[in-house]
């Protein structure tokens, strides 16, 4: 299983791509596979502010629904609109064009609360 | 079932394991939930052919002279319309107006039958068999931990299983079996399934079965056989309206509001019978419907069916986004005025109200 380096990871299975103070947000290649087929990806928080924890949006497998946790709190500027027509992007491509949602941080310091690929990994195991 | 009871293993599970299946606990077994791919294996069902073990079903013998009258009284279709070698899906109604649970009727004989029940009431089933047998003294046995139960679904089941044995199997119809051997095997053969694709569903003795399912994806290797889930069968079922006991049906769901009143039939007394015939006639309050959403979403088990100004009206027993359609689809309890195809009903999903419509069952 895939998890790059220069991402950030939490325990809910997302990676976080950290560019100043914006982060890109994902569910790992971990958190697709064991969901299967994804279907659907509802986000409809755009341009809202949430907490660190709070949910975002939901991604629906075919058997199964996962609630979608913030990384980090900030405003979502950005909602992948691709998902709509496309959600099996986030089975063939997690890291890329999988992507869900871009947040402007309000603590960019959280993402030293983030786990490394390594210890995602040992997560994991 | 409660922690401390072991999981119980069917006679292929280790060999379900060797092949990288994903196994879940299910009705007390450890069952393969998934191989690979759920969309993949649903679609390999639809438009070729692919096996399940179902071998945690049960199976019960009801012998002797007095074997029609119990097996007419517990179950609610007409017992007398069968004939050797004729299959009947039926219910067991309770003395509380619900199912104790749905199940297959074989006649090997006129003192003969075969009860084919669901994995997660063997238990519950037997108790309420024997308690019903009491007026009767039929002979049961309970043959559930001896037989293991294949089913070869898909268009090319049959091909591939003629291959195998020199009984015609184009001559066996939909609901019919026939005892033969199969693979050098003694198998039931049974023109039956859960998936609307065709096939055939084969009994066979658990010391066989590994043998079976050998020959079984030899002969269909060239049709691009594959082991299929759980999971799978869930949405095939669904998108023929099946029902799923525990889901669709209950403790406290009569046949007739499931829409089960084709195998209700009031020519013969069976457990509760008033009950039901007063439901028919004076018409269900509420019904099983099939419906497809029009807003974005997926339905789940338990989502409140409610109407435009979010009143709850029942709730969604099955759901799922169908594989083959490529819509999200389901089944649940409303109230009968809103159950005639093309009724406006709207599924509460993560507290917003998305629109849906009642559409003729099955979906496919």
């Amino acid at each position: 299983m895939n998890f790059p380096d220069n991402l950030k990871y939490t325990k809910d299975h997302e990676w976080v791509l950290v560019e100043g103070d914006v982060a890109t947000i994902g569910v790992t290649d971990f958190a697709q596979h064991e969901l299967g087929d994804i279907v659907f990806v509802d986000i409809s928080t755009q341009g809202e502010n949430l907490n660190a924890h709070a949910v975002f949006g939901t991604v629906e497998a075919v058997k199964t629904v996962s609630d979608l946790y913030m990384p980090v709190s900030g405003e979502i500027t950005e909602v992948n609109g691709d998902l709509e027509g496309a959600p099996e992007s986030v089975n063939s491509d997690p890291y890329g064009s999988g992507w869900m949602v871009k947040v402007k941080m309000t603590n960019p310091s959280e993402v030293d609360g983030l786990m490394s690929a390594a210890d995602y990994s040992a997560m994991v195991g | 079932m409660s922690d401390t009871q072991a999981l119980k293993s069917t006679a292929l599970s280790e060999l379900h394991t060797q092949l990288g299946a994903k196994m879940v606990p299910f009705a007390g077994f450890n069952m393969p939930v998934l191989y690979d791919n759920l969309i993949q294996e649903h679609l390999t069902v639809r438009n070729a052919m692919g096996v399940f073990d179902v071998s945690h079903m049960g199976e019960v013998w009801i012998e002797g002279p007095k074997a029609f009258d119990l097996v007419s009284w517990i179950t609610t279709n007409d017992v007398a319309s069968l004939y050797d070698g004729r299959v009947q899906y039926s219910c067991m109604p309770n003395n509380n107006g619900g199912i104790v649970d749905d199940l297959l009727v074989y006649r090997f004989n006129a003192e003969k039958y075969l009860l084919v029940i669901n994995a997660g009431n063997i238990d519950k089933d037997l108790h309420w068999i024997n308690e019903q047998n009491r007026n009767f003294g039929a002979t049961i046995t309970n043959v559930s931990d001896d037989y293991s139960l294949l089913a070869i679904q898909g268009p090319m089941a049959a091909e591939a299983l003629q291959k195998l044995t020199a009984v015609t199997l184009a001559d066996i119809p939909y609901y019919h079996f026939v005892e033969g051997e199969l693979g050098g095997l003694s198998i039931i053969i049974s023109n039956t399934g859960y998936t609307g694709a065709g096939g055939f569903e084969l009994y066979v003795k658990n010391n066989d079965a590994r043998q079976l399912w050998d020959k079984v994806f030899e002969a269909g290797a060239e049709f691009g056989i594959k082991p299929i889930g759980l999971g799978a069968r869930d949405t095939l079922r669904l998108e023929k309206g099946f029902c799923l006991y525990g889901n669709d049906i209950n403790d406290e769901t009569s046949p007739i509001e499931a829409g089960l009143g084709w195998i209700t039939k009031f020519n013969h007394d069976f457990v509760n019978r008033a009950h039901h015939e007063n439901i028919k006639t004076n018409k269900p309050t509420k019904k099983l419907v099939g419906f497809e959403l029009i807003d974005r979403g997926i339905p789940r088990q338990h989502y409140p069916i409610c109407t435009a100004d979010g009143k709850v009206m029942g709730e969604v027993t099955s759901g799922t986004q169908s594989p083959s359609l490529n819509k999200a689809i389901g089944m649940g309890y409303v109230a009968s005025e809103f159950s005639a195809a093309g009724s406006e009903i709207y599924i509460e999903i993560r507290g917003k109200l998305l629109k849906a419509q009642v559409v003729k069952i099955p979906f496919l």
